[in-house]
């Protein structure tokens, strides 16, 4: 059984702003589930829908077996939201705010505290736990939401953008907790992203998303090898006669382009189609001048679905000038 | 793999899943929101202060009635008429002897009016900063948010408007009839009063993610509220055009109460009556108030 089941999931703002549109898909039990899309996609639209803050516009989805819409309340109870924007209250301390969030979900003070500290322990924030949120940078900001996140210990943990804005180092240790979640609480994960790097190497599945559709959804090698798999390039020493026909005939191959001696094969499972490619140059009595292979990245498949370019995985100027515009709301 | 079964076990039985859980939680966060931020208390107190020093105090009106002597050619009437005969008017308009007083209790009133207008601010800046988002997210009832919110309005009223008793009573407030009883009395219906309007602007704030149109409309209510009401002068003098609306303005019901009990004057109606009118209007407004949430808090 999975344990998300989204089924034709729509959301109109003010009658007209379609953010989400006839979206479907599972999410399996234990797994890294994430949204790929660039801003204004709809990704936080349909986390706010599946945490039961936004009522959908039409459609619904089940969690655990229980609808979002007519049993919220049993779909609150299982899961834990790390929302995009800090929410952390800067007036109280870091401990305060998490001890806030364990009473939200009715959790005894003796469990609580335990819990807390285990988490400040976990994302290396024991040592400003009793500090005022005011004084925390972006990244101590950002672990602390996964500690108020992670504290009622949830079934299904939602993550939305959970690395934007944050340098290279602190952006690797996040995904590191993460990673540890899964593996040692069995926790099912669902993120939002807009960086390749991080859905690539994060996540199990993911599902490709824009303008509020899903445009493909699949493991990071089901996406990769759904364009045709890896680039396998040719040069022939010799001038021959066309090859394509017989690079064709290789099991895997995909599709052959020619340019004079050069060919560009795309094909799935590159590593095990060159030693072939070679062998049937050799066997024609040609020789090969240089050869590489090429493996597609997550920036290739989204640029084949969507015709566009998802923006680089480094955080650029304006981002991190809306973080800090985050930060200053929350401070005046 | 057991030490996993076992954490979930834990949770179903630590977990408090009565419908008022989290209550106490976010009130509590208010309320330390407000009093590690001691600047906004007094700030918050100031406007009364001033009105006590200013309206109550320098501007005597009492002088007015006392200070000059008549001076009618050929009629010699003694100083002690003279003051009888004004605090007989003095007492017959403001139920007291002084001007002072009967502003004091009236400004106790406004304090807690100030204090529960205040209160849909805050959820609407819940809303905007994303707090409000996440406590969506969690299993606590819709209801209990702005419930939370009138409560820690009703906690910070009764705490300023026991400084601005104080206060009063260092600058001359009279404290003939002040007893224990008096002040619980008086208090119970600044409490009733901060119940219903709190309810009702956190009520006008559930849907608005615009603290601009809630300043606006804090702005826009609270002079004709103020004004519109026995704080600073009594109903049966005002023009007859305004009385209705005073005598349907819950504030003038719980100042009215206040001022029998504190200042022992003659009420525009009876006790029972004025804790009647006023208790339903709190209890059907806070009822109203946490159904509609019930139902609006999430778009
Ligand atoms: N409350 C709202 N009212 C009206 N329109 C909204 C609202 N919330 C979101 N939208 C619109 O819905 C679309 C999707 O927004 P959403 O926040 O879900 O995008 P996102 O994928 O999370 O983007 P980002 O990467 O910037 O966080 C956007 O066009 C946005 O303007
Ligand atoms: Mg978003």
């Amino acid at each position: 059984m999975h344990l998300v089941e989204v089924k034709g999931l729509t959301k109109i703002f003010n009658g007209t702003i379609k953010a989400v549109d006839n979206v479907s898909f599972e999410v399996d039990e234990g797994e890294i589930f994430g949204l790929l899309g660039p801003n204004g996609a709809g990704k936080t639209t349909i986390i706010n829908m599946l945490t039961t803050v936004l009522k959908p516009t039409s459609g619904t989805a089940l969690i655990g077996g229980y609808d979002i819409v007519k049993q919220s309340k049993e779909v609150r109870q299982l899961i834990g939201v790390v929302p995009q924007e800090y929410t952390a209250d800067e007036d109280l301390t870091g401990y305060e705010n998490a001890l806030l969030c364990a009473d939200l979900y009715g959790i005894t003070r003796s469990l609580s505290k335990q819990r807390i500290n285990e988490l400040f322990k976990l994302v290396e924030l024991e040592n400003a736990a009793h500090r005022l949120v005011e004084t925390y940078s972006g990244g101590m900001r950002r672990r602390l939401e996964l500690v108020c996140g992670l504290v009622s210990r949830p079934k299904l943990l939602f993550l939305d953008e959970p690395t934007l804005g944050l340098d290279v180092q602190t952006r690797a240790a996040i995904w590191n907790y993460i990673r540890r979640l899964k593996d040692e609480y069995n926790m099912t994960i669902f993120l939002t992203t807009h960086y390749m790097e991080e859905a690539d190497s994060l996540c199990d599945r993911i599902a490709i998303i824009d303008h509020g559709h899903v445009l493909k959804i699949g493991s990071p090698i089901e996406l990769k090898n759904s364009i045709g798999g890896d680039i396998i390039e040719i040069e022939v020493k010799e001038d021959a006669d066309d090859l394509s026909k017989i690079l064709l005939d290789i099991k895997h191959v995909k599709n052959v382009k020619r340019n004079n001696s050069t060919y560009i094969v795309r094909a799935e499972l590159g590593e095990e189609v060159a030693p072939e490619i070679i062998e049937a140059i050799r066997a024609k009595g040609l020789h090969i001048s240089k050869i590489s292979l090429t493996k597609p990245t997550l920036d290739e498949v989204y640029l084949e679905y969507t015709g566009r370019k998802l923006r680089d995985a480094q955080a650029n100027w304006e981002e991190i000038a809306s973080i800090r515009r985050t930060i200053k709301r929350a401070r005046s | 793999m057991s030490a996993q079964t076992n954490l979930t076990d834990n949770r179903n039985l630590e977990v408090n899943v009565s419908p008022l859980h989290g209550l106490w939680a976010l009130t509590n966060r208010e309320l330390k929101k407000w009093y590690k931020k001691p600047f906004i208390l007094t700030m918050s107190l100031v406007q009364p202060f001033i009105w006590l020093a200013l309206f109550g105090r320098a501007m005597n009106i009492n002088a007015i009635f006392t200070s000059g002597s008549f001076n009618i050619p050929g009629l010699n009437i003694p100083k002690e008429i003279i003051n009888q005969i004004s605090k007989q008017i003095m007492e017959s308009t403001f139920g007291t002897s002084d001007y002072f007083s009967f502003l004091a209790v009236g400004m106790l009133s406004f304090i807690a009016l100030f204090t529960a207008m205040f209160s849909g601010m805050s959820i609407v800046w819940d809303r905007r900063l994303g707090f409000l988002g996440k406590v969506l997210s969690t299993p606590i009832s819709r209801g209990i948010i702005p419930l939370s919110k009138v409560l820690s309005a009703v906690v910070r009223a009764i705490v300023q408007a026991s400084i601005v008793l104080i206060i009063a009573v260092f600058l001359g407030l009279d404290t003939s009839h002040i007893t224990l009883f008096n002040v619980l009395g008086a208090f119970s219906a600044l409490f009733l009063m901060v119940l219903g309007f709190s309810s009702l602007f956190v009520m006008l704030a559930i849907r608005s993610t615009s603290w601009e149109t809630q300043q606006a409309i804090v702005n826009l209510l609270n002079m004709p509220l103020i004004f519109a009401s026995n704080i600073i002068f009594p109903a049966k003098y005002m023009p007859e055009w305004l009385q209705p609306i005073v005598y349907i303005n819950p504030i003038s019901y719980a100042t009215d109460i206040s001022r029998q009990l504190l200042l022992g004057s003659p009420g525009m109606a009876s006790l029972a009556f004025d804790f009647l009118y006023l208790g339903s209007f709190a209890l059907t407004i806070t009822i109203v108030g946490i159904i509609l949430s019930w139902h609006y808090l999430s778009k």
